[in-house]
């Protein structure tokens, strides 16, 4: 059970997310929930790649020829930095549209219908 | 090595290189004068085209090109000490990979010759280039690659770019906002393709596509990664019930730039064909996940020209159409993948199905270009998009007309058009298939047909209008720009079966035949 903590971290971090993007009418907040579930699936690439007394692959430190892919931490890192280009992004449409329209608020941002 | 050699070994490379190179080089280049700005962007542009043909005519006359990056040598895919598994990035360009790539190239020349003048009125247009180069890289990533995280990588270039793109004209706020819901959309869109690549590690230490479609169990997780892929890459590709985003983005995005996010969907569609039938193939239920496809298909066909009838701006009501356009290939795609399983099938109606969906992917990247590039000829001169205040232009813009007629006729699936070849082969391998999907689907080329007559009729028949009295045809590029296209749909259209079956049936085999994928780039292991 305990082992499986991490996971059930990710499905509940899953779940917060993407209600946070569901119900919330603020695009900030709508944001936080994008950057919520982005969370849940970076801790789900590392808690694939943990194995218990693993060893890191930096050649110096290498006490045996079994060492640990260091592929799923080279996902999750190359995932964040998108994850910041998202934000950032998201953050500008903020800005842009509370100079524009007024407001942050999603059911008054809506212009465009039909 | 020879000049010649070092770009045919290392095309798949270049072809993400050149352009990406060149988009985070404009505003250095811009500082130097606007001519040689132009001049930098045509270049990489025209030079990142020829590497595709040139990968293009490899793929299909010598098979499967792949490219391992870092490797001793590039088509080493599974180096000797590592086990058995390919840890490099790997693109593995197969027909269907080369037939997305021709596409790509020649939408990207024209659409970018047509924003040379379309674009020359609005300043900083740095931005606006590098993030159409970004697009192109995007897309030229995602249909080439052959590693399913970098599947993602690029998908996220293409989002990003996009949604810069989408919002680049402010428009008092308006195209930010359409610029929002794409991109809320699409990264939500892409976490869940995120967390199906995690379920493919965790259960089969893999990466690579082919990797994984030789692993491929179809255990419960399988299922679930499945349910993710779809959502998500039916989503990016517009498909009813998904389609909310696609008529937002496509009216408010400039419309050189629109032109092109038509082709960016479609990178995603092929997405969503690479999963099912190399990743998935046989292993899943193929009958259900097929029907799934069909209905999808035909619930686009259906909604998509239903809300386009009434539409009043031109290019929504062209957005609309496009939904519509892209549940024929999902339809066509979708037949051939429900008898996948079933040899006799599908050598008797399931491979036309399949060509038929592919080729429409052509066509449509190719006619729905045009169309929109006219509408934004029209928003160009006039300033308007509102098929209420137009009227008359025909007097003014006789070559706009022109195009827009060969457009419109492709779109309705007139003869001798392009649209024609490719909703004929749907409707005959559809009817043995399954009748009523045919009908349906005639029944929405007619609407079409009604939907378009009724915007040629009030944007270019009439008396000349007192306030378009003087309104002027298109500059130069833009109409080269379209005439790129026209030529392609009147060519294609008069002369189908050359095309079919030198490029839409080897891609169609490539994207049917799993164990051929994973056999060029795992070898015999």
């Amino acid at each position: 059970m305990l082992w499986n903590l991490p996971f059930i971290t990710v499905v509940v971090l899953t779940f917060i997310g993407i209600i946070t993007v569901l119900l919330k009418k603020n695009i900030i907040k709508i944001l936080l929930g994008i950057n919520i579930l982005e969370s849940a699936v970076n801790l789900f690439l590392v808690s694939l790649g943990y194995r218990e007394g693993g060893v890191a692959p930096i050649f110096t430190l290498a006490p045996s020829n079994l060492m640990v892919l260091p592929t799923p931490q080279a996902l999750t890192l190359t995932s964040i930095v998108i994850g910041v280009a998202t934000s950032a992004l998201v953050l500008s449409f903020a800005m842009v549209l509370k100079k524009k329209y007024g407001t942050v608020d999603i059911d008054k941002i809506r212009r465009l219908q039909g | 090595m020879t000049i010649a050699d070092f770009i045919i070994t290392n095309a798949p490379a270049l072809l993400v290189a050149i352009p990406l190179f060149a988009a985070f080089t404009i505003p250095l280049v811009g500082r130097i004068s606007t001519a040689a700005r132009n001049l930098w962007v045509m270049g990489a542009m025209l030079a990142a085209a020829a590497v595709a043909f040139i990968l293009a005519f490899t793929v299909f006359t010598s098979g499967t090109v792949i490219y391992v990056f870092g490797a001793s040598a590039v088509n080493l895919a599974v180096p000797l000490d590592s086990g058995g598994i390919p840890i490099r990035i790997i693109f593995t360009v197969d027909a269907m990979s080369a037939f997305m790539d021709i596409i790509c190239a020649i939408s990207g020349v024209s659409v970018l010759l047509y924003s040379l003048s379309s674009e020359s009125r609005n300043s900083s247009l740095e931005g606006y280039y590098a993030l159409f180069l970004l697009m192109i890289t995007g897309v030229f990533g995602m249909v080439s690659t052959g590693d399913f995280f970098n599947f993602f990588v690029f998908l996220e270039i293409l989002s990003l770019a996009s949604a810069g793109i989408i919002a680049y004209r402010i428009d008092g706020g308006l195209a930010v906002e359409a610029a929002l819901k794409y991109f809320v959309l699409s990264t939500l869109g892409a976490i869940f393709i995120l967390f199906a690549i995690g379920i493919f590690y965790g259960q089969y230490d893999a990466l690579n596509i082919a990797m994984i479609a030789q692993r491929m169990q179809y255990t419960m997780l399988d299922k679930i990664a499945l349910v993710l892929l779809v959502a998500a890459l039916a989503m990016k590709c517009g498909a009813v019930p998904m389609h909310f985003w696609t008529p937002d983005a496509y009216s408010m995005a400039p419309s050189s730039a629109t032109a092109f996010l038509v082709v960016a969907s479609q990178a995603s569609l092929y997405g969503l064909f690479r999963v099912l039938f190399t990743m998935y193939n046989v292993t899943m239920n193929c009958i259900t996940i097929g029907w799934i496809i069909i209905i999808l298909g035909v619930l686009s066909m259906v909604v998509g020209v239903t809300m386009a009838i009434p539409q009043k701006d031109v290019k929504r009501l062209m957005a609309y159409h496009a939904i519509s356009q892209t549940g024929y290939m999902l339809l066509g795609v979708g037949v051939g993948l429900a008898v996948l399983g079933n040899v006799a099938l599908t050598n008797a109606f399931g491979f036309t199905a399949m060509e038929g969906g592919i080729f429409h992917i052509f066509n449509h990247a190719m006619y729905k270009g045009l169309l929109f590039l006219t509408a934004g000829v029209i928003f160009y001169r006039i300033g308007t998009r509102d098929l209420n205040k137009m009227g008359g232009l025909g007097h003014n813009m006789k070559y706009t007309m022109i195009f827009f007629i060969i457009g419109a006729l492709a779109i309705a699936g007139i003869p001798p058009f392009n649209g024609f070849a490719s909703k004929l082969m749907i409707y005959e391998s559809v009817y043995i298939f399954n009748p009523i999907l045919a009908i349906i689907a005639m029944v929405v080329s007619i609407l079409t047909l009604a939907s378009f007559v009724k915007v040629f009729h009030s944007i270019f028949m009439g008396p000349k209008l007192p306030e378009y009295a003087d309104v002027k045809e298109a500059p130069l590029p833009m109409l080269l720009g379209m005439g790129i296209l026209a030529a392609i749909v009147i060519l294609v259209g008069l002369f189908p079966q050359p095309v079919v079956d030198g490029f839409v049936a080897p891609a169609a085999h490539a994207l049917a035949n799993q164990s051929g994928y994973i056999f060029s780039v795992l070898g015999g292991a």
